[in-house]
């Protein structure tokens, strides 16, 4: 599904990723884990194809095309997916606007017809009721004066109905007290699926609880300095980042 | 009333003043030769056969005209080389010889954007200026509405034929919201104006539908000097829709309009505008000025009057769509969106004069810049002596598109009453990259990201516009923004 070479990128002239290596397959769940500054998020940002953020070596191989080739609009439509970790604000535009013109995005390039308001309120109310999203928060304009956990909610809701084959969800558990977590977790599990690939990065072994990943890697400096099952997670939370990537440092 | 006033005065100063200059021009000839002067202004109005106190009319505001070339207005804040009036045909009839025969012989460019918005096919004729000989379903379909309208007894029709067959009423009220005087463009209008609407809606009657583009198919050719006259009486109600969401194609550079309003004790007028004239190229070459002047009296207690714009179009627009809050308790509101892109400029806002007691004002003004465009929003809220309790609400936001476009907000406040409360908002923002990143990463490219995050920008003022106008008044503000990013 997603291979990973050498990859290596800078924002503002300056190097994050020094060397990822890393290859999810079809239907996996793989978690990114470490430190603030550790390049978690540049490694969401740049597999989405964030402006700004410059790739200076590597591959990276999408369902056999060169995903770096294509715009972030056209990874969009391609399946990639990412949920941010701070959802922006977009003032005047319902809820529901956004979504509908998202999902049509993605089925005109399909080739599939366009949803009108009505048939999108029928296609959106089901994925809804799951992730306990009113109407009210539809008709709200996108993300403004949400909580936090609205917000994650709401992200959660448009993977669901963009149906990606490979999102990444960039610290969607921060900001979250426990049941909301768990109302995330659970959207997020819902959408498991053998065709469908997970990148989930965290802080916290918390969400592992939730979510069980396949493969856990450890991102310290720019490079993945460890990886392993689902156990590395809670190795991790007993230990801290400080060993491993004092590790690697030396 | 001054109005009645000049009129009566126009009739008198008839017999002093004649034919004193003539007729140089054969008035059975269809194009009135290049330039201005009083034998052009005689001609157009004999050419519509108009009544005595007109021509007079015309003739003051003519020679008012003349003697003030000099001062044309050079406040606001737009550019353009001088315009060289006597360098223009202020008189043509509307069959124009070099009209597109067909579709094809029209620019592929305005069809495409014709395309987008879904405009039928005898309504881009139409707009595209295609000599049909009629264009059937718009006909049949105004003849029915005309009927029905007569039902209610509101008149609607052009001013030419008002003058014809509502004299009184047009000698009692043109003139008495905009007098000939007020100011350049103004004056021109009112020595030169060709065509316009006339709207009358008697006592208690609400109009049973919004007056649109649709029937104003057959006065389409109204050229550069559109004269507008509505007038509500006393407890009615009428919404007016200007102009269309599709580009006109129009030969004429200057657009110099007039719109006078009149709402009577109760009665409320909304009046609703999409500009969207050529705004010349990328390098700001070609493109029309519109340089108008559109003012409303509330003259009865509890009148309203209500002006909604989405200008998107024009090389330059200067314009201030304005009430004149004179009965108690009247309200005035403006609703705007003005979107430049490329070289556009524009100059635009609001007045909003308290004269009465209670009297209430709106002022919602979106500005969007892309391009190397400058906007300036302009709005004056005066509360006079008597304005007791009078209250305004102004709310002023510009969205940049874009590091080389400029916007500018210019608020006049005179307040003159201790109990009047005038209230001023002002925001200026940026499309953020996050705001961009977040919608293409769900699938929308930087076009229709920018199309939805300034039609969230602009919501409130497009939720005024009527049903209609609002769909296409949403693609067309995406459209004017097209090529503006990335």
């Amino acid at each position: 599904m997603l291979e990973i070479r050498n990859l290596h990128a800078r924002v503002d002239e300056r190097a994050v990723l020094k060397g990822i290596d890393l290859t999810i397959a079809r239907g996996e769940i793989h978690a990114v884990m470490g430190p603030n500054g550790s390049g978690k998020s540049t490694l969401a940002y740049v597999l989405a194809g964030r402006e700004g953020y410059e790739v200076t070596e590597g591959t990276v191989h999408y369902q056999g095309t060169d995903l770096l080739d294509l715009s972030v609009e056209e990874r969009a439509r391609e399946g990639i997916f990412l949920a941010f970790q701070y959802p922006v604000e977009i003032p005047g535009v319902a809820g529901t606007t956004f979504l509908r013109t998202a999902v049509n995005a993605l089925r005109k390039h399909r080739g599939e017809k366009e949803l009108d308001a009505m048939q999108f309120v029928k296609f959106v109310r089901e994925k809804q009721a799951e992730l306990n999203i009113s109407d009210d928060m539809l008709r709200r304009p996108v993300n403004v004066g949400f909580s936090g956990g609205e917000k994650k909610r709401n992200e959660i809701l448009q993977m669901a109905l963009l149906e990606p084959k490979f999102a990444m969800l960039d610290e969607t558990d921060s900001g979250l007290d426990i049941d909301a977590l768990k109302t995330v977790a659970d959207g997020i599990n819902a959408l498991r699926d053998p065709a469908r690939s997970m990148l989930v990065i965290t802080h916290y072994q918390r969400l592992l609880d939730y979510i069980v990943p396949d493969r856990v890697h450890v991102l310290a400096h720019g490079r993945i300095v460890k990886s392993g099952g689902k156990e590395l997670a809670l190795e991790l939370e007993k230990e801290g980042y400080g060993a491993l990537a004092g590790a690697e440092a030396a | 009333m001054s109005a009645v006033n000049d009129t009566t005065d126009a009739v008198e100063a008839l017999n002093e003043t004649g034919y004193k200059y003539g007729f140089v021009t054969d008035i059975e000839a269809d194009t009135a030769p290049k330039g201005l002067n009083e034998d052009i202004v005689r001609f157009i109005s004999a050419k519509k056969g108009e009544p005595e106190w007109l021509l007079e009319w015309r003739l003051k505001a003519y020679r008012l005209w003349e003697r003030q070339q000099d001062e044309e207005p050079g406040w606001a804040k737009v550019s353009y080389p001088p315009i060289d009036y006597q360098d223009a045909y202020y008189y043509s009839a509307p069959k124009s010889v070099d009209r597109p025969k067909s579709l094809d012989e029209v620019d592929p460019e305005l069809l495409a954007t014709y395309e987008k918005l879904g405009i039928p096919l005898h309504e881009q004729e139409m707009l595209a200026g295609v000599a049909v000989d009629a264009v059937f379903d718009s006909v049949s379909v105004a003849t029915t509405f005309k009927e029905e309208l007569e039902k209610a007894g509101v008149l609607f029709c052009s001013i030419s034929e008002a003058v014809e067959k509502y004299p009184e009423l047009v000698r009692r009220y043109l003139g008495s919201v905009v007098p000939y005087s007020d100011n350049f463009y103004a004056t021109l209008n009112s020595a030169v104006f060709t065509d316009g609407s006339f709207v009358y809606v008697p006592e208690g009657v609400r109009c049973p539908m919004e007056l649109s583009t649709y029937f104003r198919i057959n006065a389409a050719n109204t050229g550069q000097f559109e004269r507008t006259l509505i007038i509500a009486d006393a407890g009615s109600y009428v919404s007016y829709l200007e102009g269309c969401t599709a580009p006109m194609r129009d030969e004429h550079q200057l657009h110099a309009a007039v719109v006078e309003l009149v709402a009577l004790d109760d009665a409320e007028i909304k009046y609703s505008t999409v500009q969207n004239w050529y705004p010349g190229d990328e390098e700001g070459r070609g493109g029309i000025y519109n340089f108008v002047t559109k003012r409303g009296a509330c003259r009865g207690i509890r009148s309203k009057i209500s002006w909604t714009q989405v200008e998107t179009g024009s090389a330059i627009t200067w314009k201030y769509p304005s009430c004149i809050l004179q009965g108690d308790h009247s309200v005035g509101e403006f609703y705007s969106i003005a979107i430049t892109n490329n070289r556009q400029q524009a100059d635009t806002g609001t007045k909003m004069l308290h004269v009465g007691r209670n009297t209430r004002s709106t002022i919602i003004s979106k500005g969007i810049s892309a391009g190397r465009a400058q906007s300036t929003y302009r709005g004056l809220v005066r509360m006079q002596g008597k304005a007791g309790n009078a209250r305004n609400f102004t709310q002023c936001d510009s969205l940049l598109i874009g590091d080389r476009c400029g916007a500018h907000t210019v608020p006049y406040i005179e307040v003159k009453n201790r109990s009047a409360k005038v209230e001023h908002e002002a925001t200026t923002s940026k499309i953020s990259d996050d705001q961009m990143m977040y919608c293409r990463q769900r699938g929308m490219s930087a076009e229709e990201a920018v199309a939805l995050i300034v039609n969230g920008f602009c919501k409130e003022v497009l939720q005024e516009l009527p049903m209609e106008f609002a769909v296409e008044a949403q693609k067309l503000v995406g459209l004017s923004l097209e090529g503006s990013v990335g």
